[in-house]
């Protein structure tokens, strides 16, 4: 009785299922491959063929080594994929911050990397590389990983749908893959933050699609009745992408075996739409996902409850009604009607307090334990990120007022101002939860080495001002110049002097991102030995309760 | 026609809006909830595996 009791039926049908689907995504890209009309497209359907074809295999081989154990056992939390999860977000970050000092290089030195018979590396096509392989691929990789771990355990549960997760994680590498390749073969539909073309879109949607039910399912097999307010903020990230991928990337393909397609909307319709999308891009992947890690992983490294839950709740709901309707501010002094130019400022007023308020509930959790500010540099880390969300959504707002855009638009303060958000807040939190991940899952002690991560923060830190400052100097200069007449009414500096201006701050910067880029190196090496088991990192001793869990033939059977 | 359609969706969506988020609001600050957030609060604190049917 008790044997079978701890044999539960094993369900391997999502294996079978999402074994075929690979199989026959792996034909179609052969076919798309054979019939392609343009070189960028047979590359593509071939990359994706292999790959999807490659995931086939190793799923047989996986599934065929299994035996009789149970890969999806209900009495584990699924962790493995969150390890991977882990591993992708540190390479696809290393990778995307190494593109990201390239070319801010090239900015500085033009003729670096610039060939003008290949297009391969020159700047047009590598700068999308950057932005989609930081946002997408690093931080998308943080937020999969972060919100598997994170809704297993405020669920009390595993995650939902036994193969699905994995198609999930391998498809949005998949996805990753074709968009980089694409970009570097020229491929893209040139809108800002959504490039990749009709097809990497809708490879997209499939994956984002069962994410979202993996995530639903997750939740509504939840043994906790409450449902974490970190779960809502990463539910909200994953159904608005969801609909801001599709209604943004409406087009129609020239053909099914081109990688061309003709966008659906145009004029201002178009221009709204993409900075309707753009804009909640940064509100919803860059902020609400990010702010569902801040809720978890502070609290848990800081061992005290969230400062106000209540706070927390308005915080959420105040935030996602708000940030929607901000799009606008992008479009001052521009077609679009004067009414919706103002509505997006004007909202975009109104999301500073929801946003500090959620800054203030993160940073007041450490009442209490301020101590830790000083003891433990990854707390230090993730506080630290909360400053700088608080600087940048302070600064954001100001620059949404049509006066203050008049002199920021199109200039490099507008570049600062991101990397502020993107370095100091974005960067900062997931170092923070990765450090906290490594050791919780790959059960050690601590880290490899505390004080790598007080080298890490501070070459980081250190970066990140020089880059902000460099960049408000150089923004605000070529604003003013921009704008300045000469006593006959001429404008009294041509657009290359404006362009030469900004040369010793380009260097400065190029320093900056380098330096964010060597902390980053730092902590790779740092977690790769961590999961060794070197240095700090001796093997956690079990606590009695998981040891118990962890070999459940001791149990009384019920 | 497009007059009637944009006025009620701008009025009836802000009102509609407004409505919800005011239920938040309550939900948020209803003195009968706040054992729940009490310990909604200590969530991550816990560290069990997970719960299952045996």
């Amino acid at each position: 009785m008790a044997a079978t009791s701890l044999m539960p039926r094993r369900d391997t049908s999502s294996i079978l299922i999402v074994g075929g689907l690979l199989a026959f995504f792996s034909l179609l890209g052969i076919i798309i491959a054979s019939r392609a009309v343009d070189t960028a497209m047979s590359i593509q359907a071939l990359t994706f063929a292999a790959l999807t074809g490659i995931a086939f295999v190793t799923l047989c081989l996986w599934a065929g080594s299994l035996v009789d154990r149970d890969p999806f056992d209900s009495r584990e939390y699924e962790d493995t994929i969150v390890k991977w999860g882990v591993a992708a977000s540190t390479f696809w970050g290393i990778a995307g911050l190494l593109v990201g000092v390239i070319i801010a290089l090239q900015l500085t030195w033009p003729t670096l990397f610039y060939f003008a018979e290949h297009g391969w590396t020159n700047f047009g096509r590598l700068r999308p590389l950057h932005t989609s392989a930081v946002i997408f691929a690093f931080g998308g990789n943080v937020l999969l990983a972060t919100s598997f771990y994170v809704v297993q355990r405020t669920c009390r549960t595993r995650l939902a749908g036994g193969m699905w997760p994995w198609f999930v994680f391998w498809g949005y590498q998949i996805f990753i893959v074709l968009a980089a390749t694409g970009y570097l073969l020229g491929v893209t539909q040139s809108k800002e933050y959504a490039e990749p073309e009709w097809y990497v879109d809708w490879w997209l949607t499939l994956v984002w699609v069962i994410y979202l039910l993996v995530f639903l399912g997750t939740l509504w097999k939840r043994k906790e009745p409450h449902i974490y307010v970190a779960n809502w903020f990463y539910l909200s990230f994953i159904v608005t992408i969801a609909m801001l991928h599709i209604v943004n990337n409406l087009s129609v393909p020239v053909s099914f075996t081109g990688s061309k397609s003709v966008q659906v909307f145009a004029g201002v319709q178009d221009a709204m739409t993409q900075w309707w999308y753009g804009h909640n891009a940064v509100g919803f992947f860059l902020t609400t996902g990010f702010l569902a890690i801040m809720y978890y992983f502070i609290p848990k490294r800081a061992e005290r409850p969230v400062y106000s839950y209540r706070l927390s709740i308005v915080h959420f709901w105040s935030l996602i009604f708000i940030y929607i309707w901000a799009g606008p501010h992008h479009l001052h002094y521009t077609a679009l009607p004067q009414w919706a130019q103002t509505l997006g400022m004007t909202f975009s007023i109104m999301l500073w307090m929801p946003s500090w308020g959620g800054m203030i509930n993160g940073v007041m959790t450490l009442s209490g334990a301020w101590d830790k500010l000083r003891t433990d540099p990854v707390i230090r880390m993730m506080i630290v990120s909360l400053a700088f969300y608080g600087m940048a959504t302070f600064e954001g707002p100001l620059m949404s007022v049509r006066a203050v855009n008049a002199l920021s638009h199109y200039t490099e303060w507008g570049i600062g101002h991101v990397h502020s958000g993107a370095l100091g807040w974005v960067g900062y939190i997931s170092f923070g939860a990765l450090y906290c991940l490594v050791p919780w899952l790959w059960k050690k002690q601590a880290l490899y080495s505390k004080s790598l991560v007080e080298w890490h923060f501070w070459i980081s830190t250190i970066g990140i001002l020089f880059y902000m400052i460099s960049m408000w100097f150089a923004g605000i200069t070529e604003g003013l110049m921009w704008r300045a007449y000469n006593e006959f009414g001429f404008l009294e500096y041509s657009f290359v002097e404006t362009v030469e201006a900004k040369h010793i701050s380009y260097m400065i910067r190029a320093l900056g991102g380098l330096l964010y880029f060597a902390g980053a190196l730092i902590m790779s090496y740092n977690l790769f030995r961590t999961t060794l088991g070197h240095g700090e990192a001796s093997p956690r001793e079990y606590s009695p309760s998981e040891a118990s869990r962890r070999t459940p033939a001791l149990q009384p059977a019920e | 026609m497009y007059e009637a359609l944009s006025s009620f969706a701008q009025t009836g969506g802000l009102v509609y809006f407004f409505l919800i988020f005011l239920g938040a609001l309550a939900y948020a600050v209803w003195p009968k909830n706040q054992s729940t957030f009490d310990a909604a609060a200590r969530l991550p604190l816990e560290d069990e595996g997970p719960v299952h049917d045996k």
